[in-house]
């Protein structure tokens, strides 16, 4: 996904005067062909990941879009507040993309790990949150709403699913029907939610924009199989959606299972797939926590 | 209140003006100790017009330091920005002037500040903009002594004298806030690539003549000293 990331904007860049670049040491490689033919429009400031952000703002303000990029720790939690004053209470459109989310520096510790990225910015008013699963699914979701005039987190991972679809900012895709409950797979999760739930009695929604939440998709979906069981996989700490799914079905009761990274401290060293077994966020441990969310309804 | 230097009078009525407020006393010695820097900065060096407060050939001003902002207000009240019966409504639910700025309420406030730290980068950022612009104008960035403390101010620092950019200029007004002792501040600017001057803060022809004249090669840091 991260050279993705570096080719779609640089093909941006060459018909959108207004695109610029801020980077903070990272990833600086794959942003080379477009600092040669745009050297005032690319900059990497050193590791001052506040100073990138606010500057950032201050280049929206001069009516450039924007494009912060870090690993997602350095990019999202170190800057929150310059997210949140510069672009968000300001209202200027702006776009931060990470490298890195949840444990895929999986031996590096959790300084390196971005599992609060995506609950920590839906506090944000106005923010825009963006899980591709895909190379190609960043490609088609970045082109779309690079340039809405909104601040947009597009939160890219090394994992995803071998499958492109044919996402829509601010939709859920329906995957799959069922009646015991509907799946919200998020970004990278969908495969693994896909073998998960084969030949159990549930649908199957692929979600890739966090905020705003297609909330009205997921009660159509699950008003037509007649369930309210709604079950949740995230590759973020677990139940960053649960609000959304709580305000979406209003004063109906609902069953929720959230399913995600744990909120402890990780301190084991491995690959992503190896934290993902750990903490039962691989197939099987996905399949066993629904199965038995199925069997308590 | 202090006396205004009889040769370099800020006008009575900025003083009408800012009498018609009340409610941010906890601010006045921010207030106090900025309002010659700005009176100078909107009556001789900043090149705007209150008629289009967003023409692309104008130049920026930033109050990085975005507390004790009545002093602005009052200043852009009186150069035409916004009625100056705002001032009676400063800090009440119907008014647009806030205990900090708010680019999208105030004409005039390029960009929204309170949080400190912040509008130094984002000056950096509209002056880099305006260069690849082709935009010959300047961005100035007031910065307090007290707001130095914030660790963003010296990656700003590092940033913008390693980057020579030369159409910033930050006025740096030094009234003794900091609690920590900050030394020689020119001289810590002028080792990342700046050039600085130091000035009494409430010597207009003195801030003039600094702010007037930046260096055409490196950005420009003038400390204003506030000993009242």
């Amino acid at each position: 996904m991260r050279a993705q990331m570096g080719a779609t904007i640089e093909s941006l860049m060459a018909a959108d005067p207004r695109l610029a670049v801020v980077l903070a040491d990272i990833s600086v490689g794959y942003f080379e062909g477009a600092a040669a033919r745009h050297p005032q429009r690319v900059i990497s400031v050193g590791i001052m990941e506040q100073t990138a952000v606010s500057l950032a703002a201050g280049l929206a303000l001069e009516g450039f879009v924007p494009v912060v990029h870090s690993i997602a720790p350095f990019v999202v939690e170190r800057p929150f507040e310059q997210i949140k004053d510069d672009f968000c209470y300001q209202r200027l459109g702006g776009n931060f993309i990470s490298t890195g989310a949840s444990y895929d520096y999986g031996t590096d510790g959790m300084t390196h790990y971005g599992m609060g990225d995506v609950p920590i910015l839906r506090t944000l008013p106005g923010m825009e949150i963006v899980v591709p699963g895909t190379a190609a699914e960043f490609d088609a979701l970045f082109r779309e709403r690079y340039a809405d005039g909104a601040p947009t987190y597009y939160r890219l991972q090394d994992q995803g699913n071998a499958t492109d679809r044919p996402v829509r900012f601010g939709h859920l895709e329906v995957i799959r029907r069922g009646s015991a409950a509907v799946v919200v797979a998020v970004g990278p999760m969908l495969d693994r939610v896909l073998e998960a739930t084969e030949g159990l009695d549930v649908g199957v929604a692929y979600c890739t924009t966090v905020a705003p939440f297609d909330g009205a998709t997921l009660r159509t979906v699950a008003m037509e199989a007649g369930t309210r069981s709604i079950v949740l996989v995230e590759p973020y700490y677990e139940g960053a959606l649960v609000p959304d799914v709580v305000l979406t079905f209003d004063r109906e009761a609902v069953r929720i299972k959230a399913i995600g990274v744990p909120h402890r401290v990780l301190s084991r060293y491995g690959t992503a797939a190896d934290h993902d077994r750990d903490l039962g966020l691989d197939a099987a441990g996905i399949r066993r926590r629904i199965v038995d969310f199925l069997a308590d309804g | 209140m202090r006396q205004t230097d009889p040769m370099s009078p800020i006008p009575s009525r900025i003083e009408d003006l800012m009498g018609l407020a009340s409610g941010d006393e906890k601010h006045d010695p921010s207030t106090r100790s900025t309002l010659d820097v700005l009176w100078v900065l909107y009556d001789r060096i900043l090149r705007v017009d209150p008629r289009d407060p967003r023409a692309e050939d104008r130049d920026r001003f930033v109050l990085s330091k975005g507390h004790g902002p009545l002093g602005l207000y009052a200043i852009l009240a009186d150069k035409g920005f916004f009625p100056a019966t705002e001032l009676s409504r400063f800090l009440t639910w119907d008014g647009i002037l806030g205990g900090h700025p708010d680019r999208n309420r105030v004409p005039g406030v390029e960009t929204s500040t309170g949080s400190l730290g912040h509008g130094f980068p984002i000056a950096i950022g509209m002056a880099l903009g305006m260069r690849a612009k082709g935009i010959d104008r300047r961005v100035i960035v007031l910065i307090g002594d007290g707001e130095a403390n914030e660790g963003s101010v010296w990656e700003s620092a590092l940033l913008a004298g390693d980057l020579g950019l030369a159409n910033l200029t930050a006025v740096f007004v030094d009234n003794g806030s900091s609690t920590r002792t900050l030394g020689d501040v020119g001289a810590k600017f002028s080792a990342f690539g700046w050039t600085a001057r130091a000035v009494d803060g409430r010597d207009h022809a003195a801030l003039e003549r600094a702010l007037g004249a930046p260096d055409p090669a490196h950005p420009t840091i003038v400390v204003a000293r506030i000993t009242d």
